[in-house]
Parts: structure tokens; sequence; C-alpha cells
């Protein structure tokens, strides 16, 4: 038998191994588990901020660890930072390319991070008198679809190359790429502890990567298209997909597969965006068809919708102390609820 | 690219998909079951300090807007 032939299969007889494992431990689903579970209450929020200030599609918005701040990017070639108690415009970045599909404020507050179809990730001090453009990072082969700070010394970056890197900000280069998908990386999220994250591409995959040994330790399969948000629970023992064959699933990293999906017959809208409560118990998830579903994380029952926005919900954020939610939308507004 | 070069890639590249599935087979994995509870625990012993939960009190909302009183 020809290597080719021998190799192909070792592959066939260990992904039945893997398939086999998981059925084993599949004793429940967490729907099932929490039957007993007292149901989430109806969730009702009111928009209490309407941020105006984009003339042009909101693609991303990421807060502050302080709470207060954030961060938004639209395709008007601005980043606008805002303060979110009073609804006033802290900071305005002007952005060398308009084509922004991602932003992340550093866990500091010293500075924030853009990028997009330049295929660059650029950092800025948002501390210095006037704001300075601090490193330009230029490696990746395709859009930039997300960043991440670990510090004010290392960004994650997610790349349309099919490639998540991890960054030095002092030199400036690549100090790890993460090699596995075989479609566009479309988001990704840290580990609670900061020693891996999670993406979704648009090979329909999620993969866990252990930050330092630029390994991919796990591969979480059930999605049948694009996933294009993707969220760690607090606790660090799963995280929530969102793809654009319109659900949601949550997947146990020690179970190694998905435990719960969330979806509705009468949803066709593709997910682009989620972010979940302080206690993970509700899931905010942003659709195409303008609204942001809130969901059950454990019963995978719906219990509220925000409606408001007269576009596509493109992004979603809680921030650290759980208080509210941020809806962006390509209608350029951002919502703050509660 | 040579036919020869071609088949060594495709080998190369097989051997990388066979040491992956490795490393992914040969996690120990923990029952749904136990799973969903460690899950369930976690929602339960921090719903009380989930304010979209819970609810937040006019009073304690830095998003509501204050409106001015007036005393008649």
């Amino acid at each position: 038998m020809g290597e080719m032939e021998q190799m192909k299969k070792e592959a066939e007889a260990l992904k039945t191994q893997i398939e086999a494992a998981r059925k084993a431990v599949h004793d429940t689903d967490m729907a099932s588990a929490a039957s007993g579970v007292a149901p989430a209450p109806r969730v009702q929020l009111k928009t209490r901020k309407n941020l105006k200030g984009h003339l042009a599609k909101i693609y991303a918005m990421h807060w502050s660890t302080d709470n207060r701040l954030m961060v938004s990017a639209s395709q008007d070639g601005k980043l606008l930072i805002w303060d979110s108690h009073t609804g006033n415009k802290v900071n305005a970045v002007p952005l060398k390319s308009s084509w922004v599909m991602t932003c992340a404020y550093a866990p500091s507050g010293n500075l924030v991070a853009s990028g997009g179809l330049d295929n660059m990730c650029t950092v800025y001090n948002l501390k210095t008198p006037v704001i300075k453009t601090v490193k330009e990072l230029d490696a990746h082969t395709g859009y930039l679809s997300c960043a991440r700070f670990l510090s004010d010394t290392e960004i994650l970056t997610a790349s349309g190359d099919t490639t998540c890197a991890l960054w030095d900000l002092e030199t400036g280069k690549q100090k790890t790429v993460f090699l596995n998908h075989v479609g566009d990386c479309m988001c990704l999220s840290l580990s609670p502890d900061m020693n891996s994250f999670v993406s979704g591409a648009c090979d329909s995959l999620a993969k866990l990567w252990d930050i330092r040994d630029g390994q991919c330790k796990q591969t979480f399969q059930g999605h049948t298209s694009d996933i294009n948000a993707i969220s760690f629970l607090p606790s660090g023992n799963a995280f929530i997909t969102g793809s654009d064959d319109c659900t949601c699933k949550m997947y146990d990293l020690r179970a190694d597969q998905e435990v719960i999906g969330y979806q509705d017959a009468a949803l066709n809208s593709g997910v682009t965006s989620l972010a979940l409560s302080m206690s993970a118990r509700l899931i905010f998830a942003g659709y195409d068809d303008f609204n942001c579903n809130i969901w059950d994380s454990l019963k995978g029952e719906k219990v509220g919708v925000l409606s408001g926005h007269d576009n596509r919900v493109s992004c979603t954020g809680v921030p650290p102390d759980g208080m509210c939610v941020c809806t962006g939308s390509w209608d350029s507004f951002l919502k703050i609820w509660n | 690219m040579s036919s020869k070069m071609q088949s060594s890639n495709n080998i190369a590249q097989a051997r990388r998909t066979v040491q992956q599935l490795r490393v992914e087979a040969n996690i120990e994995r923990i029952k749904v079951s136990k799973a969903s509870a460690d899950l369930m625990n976690y929602c339960s012993e921090h719903a009380k300090y989930d304010p979209l939960l819970m609810g937040i009190p006019a009073s304690e909302n830095p998003f509501k807007d204050r409106k001015p009183c007036t005393i008649l």
C-alpha cells in the first residue's frame, strides 16, 4: 500500500475513533439536563442610549474594561470612542482604509486596534496628546476579520487568509501563526485564563488553540455554514458560536462536542454577532434580520428580542460588569439596552 | 510544479492531517451530563450578580437618563 493510501486509511480510522469517543460520553444534552432548572425570566430591555455619529454601516464594537468607554468601527472610515454613560464621543480616529471589519480595546485602555480589507491590523495609542498610530501589523494575506489584545504588548488576529496570528507589539512581527482552518477565519475569543483561544471560520468549524505552542487542540463540528461569531463562557469550559446557518451552538471543551443548539424554524437569517450576560445564562445574538434575539443558554429557548435597528445588527457586546448590552448596526447607530 | 513535487506536497499534507487527528483523538473527554451540571452550577452561582437577568433599579442604572425633578 502506498504511503498516501496508508495515511488516508489512518485518517478515516482516527475520525471514526473521535466520533465514537464523543458518542460514548453523550449521555444527555444540556436542554434535557436543565429540564429541572427554573426558566429564565422573560427579558424585556429598553433602549437607554442611541449613539449617533457614524455616517455609514457599523461593523464592529468592543467595550473597554472600565465598563464605560467603548470603541466602534464604521465604513465611514472612523473609529469612534464613546462614553456610554453620557452618549458623548470622546475620540475619533480617522482610518487610512475605510474598509474596516474589526476593532478592539486593549485591557489597559491605552490602545485600540482596527483592521479589515487592508489585510493589516493598525494599533493606535489613545493616551498620547494626539492619537498616534503605534504599529501597522502587516503579514496576513487576507482581510482582518477580528483582533483582540492580550495586553499592551500582544494581540491576536483572525484573517480571511485562513490563519490566526499572535503578534508582538514591540517588534510588530508575528510570534506564532495558527494554521489549520481551511476557510476564512471570521472570529476569535480568548479564554478567561488567556492560555488559549477559540476561532470560527468559513469552513463551518470552530477550533481551540494553545496560544503558547501554536497547536490546534480540538476541532468542533456541527454548523453547516460560516461561523461569524464566537464567545468563550466566563467559566472557561465552553463557548458559543453563531453562524450563517441561522443557529447558535454551545460547545463544551471537556466533552469535546456540541451540547445544545439555539434555533427556531421561524428564524432564517444568519447570526452576525453574539455576547453573553455575566452569569452566561443569557445569550444576545445579532441577526441579519435587524433583530437581536435573547436565548436562555441552558434551556435553548428564546426569552426576548431587541428590536429597533433599521438594518442588520452587525455587532453586540456586554461590558465586563454585565450592566447592559450594546448593539451596533448597518443602520449606523449603536444602541445601549438594559 | 513537477508531479513529483506535487505528490510529495500531498503526502506532507496528509501526514499533517493524520498528526492533527492523532492530537484530537487522544484527549480525555467527560460526560455531557457532568459538563452540563458544571455549567448549570456556574449559572446559578452567578445569577444573582447578573444585572441583565436580575434587573437594575433605576437609581443604580448609569445608562438611564436622569430626568430633572420639580418640587411643586
